[in-house]
C-alpha cells in the first residue's frame, strides 16, 4: 500500500473503543480523542483509489456489524458504493431495554463514532450522515455538542429524532421516517442499500460499527484481527445487568467465555440463566453458558444469537418462563401492527405463555412458533419466536411442573425493565 | 336508422343493472363475502367478468346513440362532458360516467404493471362512477325512467348500491380493526 | 431462471383468495394469512399461480424471478 502510513497501533488487546477511559475516567471531548487517537486518516485514503483501499481494509478486517444483526460491515459499504449520492445513517437508537452500550460510548467517545461515520462516509462517497436517535434522548445535547466542535468533514451531519418505539430503529423504519414522516419498517425489496433516502442508496451502520471502523481505518486490517475469533475478529461492546452486583457496559475480545463478563459484573454464583443478545435473544441455561464465547457462530451452534452483546443474568429465585411471557407480551405491544402473523401471532404466543405459567397447557405454543417465525416484513416476530424457543428449551424443567398443573409462584415478579408507554409490563 | 336509438335505449339500461350488479359484487369481495358454493375467488371473478360485461353494454350504447344520428350526438360528447347538443347535462353527466368506466377498466386490465396505490386510487372512483351513471340514466330517460317499469328498475338499482354500501360499511375484519387501532402518532416524527 | 411466490406481508389483509386458487401451495394460519410452500414455483402450476397473483385484492401475492448461477 504506497503511499499509506497507518498510525502505530495500542498495545491493549481489549480496551479499544473504550481506551483512555479507563485511565482519565472522564469522557473524550475532541482535543482528548485527538490526543489519544490523531485525526481520522481521511488524507491516507484520499480519492477515487483511496476509497477503494478503506473498503478493502474493513473488508479483510472482518469486521461485522455490532448492532444485532451481525452483517460483514465490508460487503455493506460495497454494495452502497455501487450507487450515486448515498446517505449514510448512524443508528444511534438504542430501543433494547437491556442495552447500554451505545449509550456508554456514545457518551464516553462521541468522536470515534463520528470520525467512523465520517469514513464511511468518505468511503461510499455520500452526501450527507444522519444520525439516528430516540426523541427526549439526553444523548441529543451530548452529540449536538460533539458534532459542533469538529471542523467540517466529508459530508453535513445532522441529528435525527425518532419515536421511541422499539422497531423504529429497524434499518428500514428509519429509512421510511426519513422518507415520509412514518416510523415503521416496510418491506424488503428493495433492501435500503439499494434504495434509502431519497431513493438513494443507505448505508445504515449501528453506532459501535462505525466506533471500530475508525479503528479499522487507522490501525489497519491486520491490528483489528489481532483480537477475537476468526469469523468475529475484534472487541465488541456487553452490558451485563440483572443478578449482578456491578451492572454495566464492558469491552471484552470477542470470543471471550459468558462466564467472563459475568465476573466482570460479579454475577450471583446461584443464577439460573442468562438472556443472551437482547430481549428477543435467547435464553442459555447456567452453568452452561458460562464457557460459552461471545462470537457470532458459536452462539449461534448453541442457538442463541450474539444480538447487542447484552447479557442478563436471571436469578434462582425466579422463574424465566414468568418473564419470557413479559418479554413476549412487551414485544407484541411493541408490533407495528402491519403484518398478520405479528400483530395476532405475539400475543397468541404471550397468552399460551402466560397459560404455561398459570399451570395450563400451552398447547397451541409449539405450532405457532413455527408459524409466526419469518411470515413478518421485518424481523421483529422472529425475535419473539426465538426467545420463547430457548425458554421452553432451557427452563424445560419449570415448564413440565407448571404443565403438569403447579402454577408458578413467581407470578407477579418483574426482573426485565420493560416500560411500554408509562406502564411497566406485568 | 331509428330503430338504433331503441337499441341505444336498452342498452342503456341494462348497462346499469349490470353496472350495478358489478358494484355490488365489488362491495362483496372488498367485505370479503363468500359461502359454501360461492368461495371469495368466485366473488372476486364475477365482478371481474360482469365488469367487462357491463363495459361491452355501455359501449353498444354508446355506439349506437351515436351511429343512429337521431339527437346529433357527436363522438367527442361521449366523452367529453356538457358540450353535447342534445340534452347537455344529463348527456354530460353519462360522458363523465364513461370516463370513469373507461379509467377504471384500464387500471384493472394493467393492475399489475401499474403502482398498486394508483389502480386502489381509482377504483374508489367507482363509487363515484355509478351514482353519476344512475343520474344520468335517470335524468335522460324521461318517460322510460321515471315511470312504470324503467322506474322500477332504477329504484331496485339504487336499492341494491345502498344495501350493498351499507353492508360493506358493517362489517369489519379483524385485520382491518387491528390496522386502524394503531396510533399513528406514535410512530411520526420528522 | 427460476421463480418464486412471495407475499408482501404488510399488504396482504387475509382476503384468502391465493390460498383458494393454489392450496397445492399456499394454506392459512389460524388468522387467515397464507403460509407459502418452500421452494421453487413447480412449473406444472405456473398457471394457477398467475392467477392467484392478478386475483388477490390488494396485490399482495407476487411472483418473482431469480437468475439460477452456476453455482446453483
Amino acid at each position: 500500500m504506497t503511499g499509506t502510513t497507518l498510525a502505530a497501533a495500542p498495545l491493549d488487546t481489549h480496551h479499544r473503543l473504550l481506551a483512555g477511559w479507563y485511565e482519565t475516567g472522564t469522557p473524550a471531548d475532541l482535543a482528548a480523542h485527538l490526543t489519544r487517537h490523531g485525526p481520522a486518516p481521511l488524507d491516507v485514503y484520499a480519492g477515487q483509489q483511496g476509497r477503494a483501499r478503506l473498503i478493502d481494509e474493513v473488508d479483510r478486517s472482518g469486521l461485522r456489524g455490532r448492532g444485532g444483526a451481525g452483517f460483514p460491515t465490508g460487503r455493506k459499504l460495497r454494495a452502497v458504493a455501487q450507487g450515486r449520492r448515498p446517505t449514510v445513517i448512524v443508528n444511534a437508537c438504542e430501543g433494547e431495554p437491556v442495552s447500554g452500550k451505545d449509550h456508554a460510548l456514545l457518551t464516553l467517545a462521541p468522536h470515534l463514532v463520528i470520525d467512523g461515520a465520517e469514513l464511511a462516509a468518505h468511503a461510499v462517497d455520500a452526501s450527507e450522515i444522519i444520525v439516528c436517535l430516540h426523541d427526549g434522548d439526553r444523548l441529543g445535547r451530548v452529540l449536538a455538542a460533539a458534532i459542533a466542535e469538529r471542523p467540517a468533514g466529508p459530508a453535513p451531519i445532522r441529528l435525527q429524532p425518532v419515536p421511541p418505539r422499539y422497531v423504529a430503529s429497524e434499518e428500514s423504519a428509519l429509512v421510511n421516517l426519513l422518507n415520509t414522516g412514518d416510523a415503521r419498517p416496510t418491506s424488503k425489496p428493495p433492501r435500503p442499500d439499494q434504495r434509502g433516502v431519497g431513493g438513494r442508496p443507505t448505508l445504515i451502520n449501528n453506532a459501535e460499527t462505525l466506533a471500530q471502523l475508525a479503528l479499522v481505518a487507522r490501525y489497519g486490517a491486520d491490528w483489528f484481527r489481532g483480537t477475537g475469533t476468526q469469523d468475529t475478529p475484534g472487541t465488541t461492546l456487553v452490558t451485563v445487568t440483572g443478578a449482578v452486583r456491578k451492572p454495566g457496559v464492558h469491552e471484552v475480545a470477542c470470543g471471550t467465555p459468558i462466564g467472563h463478563a459475568l465476573r466482570l459484573a460479579d454475577a450471583a454464583v446461584d443464577a439460573q440463566a442468562v438472556l443472551v443478545g437482547g430481549i428477543a435473544g435467547a435464553w442459555l441455561p447456567l452453568p452452561f453458558a458460562a464457557q460459552v464465547p461471545l462470537a457470532h457462530r458459536e452462539l449461534a451452534d448453541t442457538g442463541a444469537t450474539l444480538g447487542v452483546g447484552a447479557l442478563f443474568v436471571l436469578p434462582a429465585a425466579a422463574c424465566g418462563v414468568a418473564e419470557t411471557a413479559r418479554i413476549v407480551r412487551y414485544l407484541a405491544g411493541e408490533s407495528a401492527a402491519q403484518c398478520g402473523p405479528c400483530m395476532f401471532g405475539l400475543p397468541a404466543l404471550a397468552d399460551d405463555l402466560t397459560q404455561i405459567t398459570d399451570g395450563g397447557g400451552g398447547a397451541h405454543l409449539a405450532r405457532r412458533l413455527a408459524v409466526v417465525e419469518g411470515r413478518g416484513a421485518c424481523r421483529h416476530p422472529d425475535g419473539a419466536v426465538r426467545v420463547a424457543r430457548s425458554a421452553l428449551h432451557t427452563f424445560a424443567t419449570d415448564v413440565r411442573r407448571h404443565r403438569a398443573g403447579h402454577p408458578c409462584i413467581h407470578i407477579g415478579q418483574s426482573h426485565i425493565p420493560l416500560l411500554q408507554g408509562n406502564r411497566s409490563i406485568r | 336508422m331509428i330503430g338504433l336509438w331503441y337499441v341505444s335505449r336498452a342498452a342503456g339500461l341494462l348497462a346499469l343493472v349490470l353496472l350495478t350488479g358489478t358494484v355490488v359484487l365489488g362491495a362483496l369481495t372488498g367485505g370479503r363475502a363468500s359461502s359454501a358454493a360461492w368461495p371469495r375467488f368466485a366473488v372476486a371473478a364475477l365482478h371481474r367478468n360482469l365488469s367487462l360485461l357491463t363495459i361491452t353494454f355501455v359501449a353498444v350504447h354508446v355506439v349506437t346513440a351515436v351511429v343512429d344520428g337521431y339527437a346529433g350526438i357527436a363522438w367527442l360528447d361521449t366523452v367529453l362532458p356538457f358540450v353535447s347538443v342534445y340534452h347537455p347535462f344529463w348527456l354530460g353527466l353519462g360522458a363523465a360516467a364513461f370516463d370513469l368506466l373507461l379509467a377504471l377498466v384500464v387500471t384493472s386490465l394493467l393492475r399489475t404493471r401499474i403502482s398498486p396505490r394508483l389502480w386502489r386510487a381509482v377504483h374508489w372512483a367507482a363509487y363515484a362512477c355509478w351514482p353519476v351513471a344512475l343520474l344520468h340514466g335517470f335524468g335522460i330517460g324521461a318517460g322510460d325512467t321515471q315511470s312504470g317499469w324503467g322506474l322500477v328498475v332504477v329504484l331496485a338499482c339504487l336499492a341494491a348500491a345502498i344495501g350493498a354500501v351499507l353492508w360493506r360499511v358493517g362489517t369489519s375484519h379483524p385485520d382491518t380493526q387491528a390496522r386502524s387501532g394503531v396510533n399513528e402518532k406514535a410512530w411520526s416524527g420528522r | 431462471m427460476t421463480e418464486h411466490l412471495r407475499v408482501d406481508r404488510i399488504a396482504c389483509r387475509a382476503h384468502g383468495l391465493c390460498a383458494e386458487l393454489l392450496p397445492e401451495l399456499i394454506e392459512l394460519d389460524e388468522w387467515g394469512y397464507p403460509i407459502l410452500a418452500a421452494g421453487a414455483l413447480p412449473a406444472p402450476l405456473r398457471t394457477e399461480a398467475t392467477e392467484a397473483v392478478s386475483v388477490c385484492p390488494t396485490l399482495a401475492l407476487r411472483l418473482t424471478t431469480t437468475r439460477t448461477t452456476a453455482s446453483q
